[in-house]
């Protein structure tokens, strides 16, 4: 998936979502770290699954987020459920 | 590398409130004088954030039900239940709390943390989804997590968003769970009931409801927020506590699903603990006489809440609902809360300091919980030491 036309719009959306977040105005790639880089908070980061559930009509069980700790990571989590769709 | 290596964000702003003043959580009160003053030394100081809603604790008929309790049955109960036998009080209060809900079935817990985790750790597994309202207590985030299903938050108080997330899983046959509080205990919001309840009927869901904050408040019979609300016969599972309006320690559910019984050997956190002491469960029943003797009590919270709101709002705070037993006061930011709650405490008030991650919207505030047991000059000192708070604070700001 990573390297794909489809991979980067959905990062280039994900970016554009995660803009109110991104107080230090970082350069949002894969490897952005929630936590170090944009200083969110795990509540900060479900409530940004909110918007994305919403906005994609997928469903993200919060069991899934355990192992996301970057942007990349959750961009993933975000494809598959694409899919699975 | 140390066991405690991860803990270095939350041991750094531990500290950093630490150096604002006192420990906002080690407060210790050398004495409880009753329902509404404690002492810290030889300081006295007005309880605002005791959840004592009902101000029961002291009432001689629930310490003479303790103190019988203790007497006939001995100070602890040494064991589960299930292992080592129920004691007549508990099977009693059972019985006491289906009949006051109108259920067939209540079964008694430790906590009302230990309520949560059996209800959704015991019924839920990995084959079912729990959908639960963003703003839902650590316990039953905890609860989710233990249960292996899949868990999906819906935003706080937004039936369009839950039938959203329920619409999505229409097409799977997993059971769904959806899980409210009545009451939210941070900000004293209330959940829109009967709105969830025409959602999970449509997508034929269970609706668990922690009535945790609002037993012994909500409602003619002081039910709880199903009760006030008239959707009580819709709600599949209600949850509550005994260490709020209940005046004890301890949690219980309430249902009339035909199986909820069987909870009682599924449920690891029914299973495998000691059970209340029998002082805890008399004193329970005894509060739950009185909640039922003394609906004057509901009127004198819903009173002193008015005035609290009232007083804070007319003095300038930022208050995060409407009028509820529960009035948090929205700080703006967490050192500035910390300091004010501080201030407040040298003054005579003991407030709760709440702030991220640990808060809904990362809002930093100062919660007070009001009691029935309050009288009018007590809420009217509340409302004047935070006045005084905020001018003394607003002169320092504009001479920096």
């Amino acid at each position: 998936m990573v390297g794909t036309a489809a991979h980067d719009e959905l990062m280039g959306e994900l970016a554009g979502m995660l803009d109110k977040l991104n107080k230090s105005g970082v350069k949002i790639t894969r490897a952005t770290d929630f936590n170090a880089d944009l200083n969110v908070d795990s509540v900060a980061v479900m409530d940004f699954v909110l918007e994305v559930e919403d906005t994609y009509d997928i469903s993200i069980p919060i069991n899934l987020l355990s192992e996301v700790t970057t942007v990349g990571d959750f961009a993933d989590v975000v494809a598959r459920a694409r899919a699975d769709n | 590398m140390d066991l405690f290596d991860k803990f270095k964000p939350i041991a750094e702003a531990y500290a950093g409130l630490r150096a604002i003043g006192a420990d906002p959580f080690k407060v210790a009160f050398d004495r409880i004088v009753s329902p509404t003053v404690g002492m810290i030394g030889n300081s006295e100081v007005v309880l605002a954030g005791t959840n004592n809603y009902l101000g029961l604790t002291f009432d001689p008929n629930v310490i003479a039900a303790a103190q019988k309790g203790a007497a006939e049955f001995g100070a602890g109960t040494t064991g589960s239940r299930i292992a080592n036998g129920t004691y007549s009080p508990h099977k009693l209060l059972e019985e006491e709390l289906a009949a006051h809900f109108g259920l067939d079935q209540a079964i008694v817990f430790t906590t009302g943390y230990q309520a949560n985790l059996a209800v959704v750790a015991g019924l839920a597994g990995p084959q079912d989804v729990v959908l639960i309202d963003a703003d839902c207590h650590a316990s039953i985030y905890d609860a989710c997590k233990l249960s292996g299903a899949q868990i999906v938050r819906f935003a706080h108080n937004d039936p369009a968003s839950l039938d959203r997330r329920l619409s999505r899983l229409d097409r799977d046959a997993s059971n769904k769970m959806v899980i409210t509080e009545g009451l939210y205990s941070m900000f004293g919001d209330v959940a829109p009931l009967a709105e969830f309840i025409e959602v999970k009927k449509r997508h034929n869901a269970y609706l668990v409801v922690d009535e945790a904050h609002s037993f012994g408040v909500f409602g003619p019979n002081g039910l709880g927020l199903a009760e006030a609300e008239g959707v009580l016969a819709d709600c599949d599972i209600l949850v509550g506590t005994f260490s709020k309006s209940l005046a004890g320690i301890g949690g219980f559910a309430a249902s009339s699903l035909p199986q909820f019984d069987l909870l009682r050997v599924a449920a690891r956190a029914y299973m495998f603990t000691a059970s209340s002491s029998a002082a805890s469960i008399e004193a329970t029943r005894a509060a739950l006489r009185e909640i039922k003797a003394q609906p004057k009590l509901r009127d004198q919270i819903w009173s002193n809440a008015k005035r609290l709101h009232a007083g804070l709002a007319g003095a300038g705070f930022k208050l995060c609902a409407s009028p509820s037993p529960v009035i948090g006061v929205d700080m703006g930011d967490p050192g500035k809360a910390a300091a004010f709650w501080n201030a407040l405490l040298a003054e005579g008030v003991y407030v709760n300091l709440a702030i991220p991650p640990g808060t809904p919207n990362s809002t930093s505030l100062l919660r007070c919980s009001v009691s029935a047991a309050h009288t009018p000059d007590q809420i009217d000192f509340i409302v004047e030491r935070f006045t005084t708070v905020a001018a003394r604070f607003a002169a320092a700001d504009a001479a920096e």
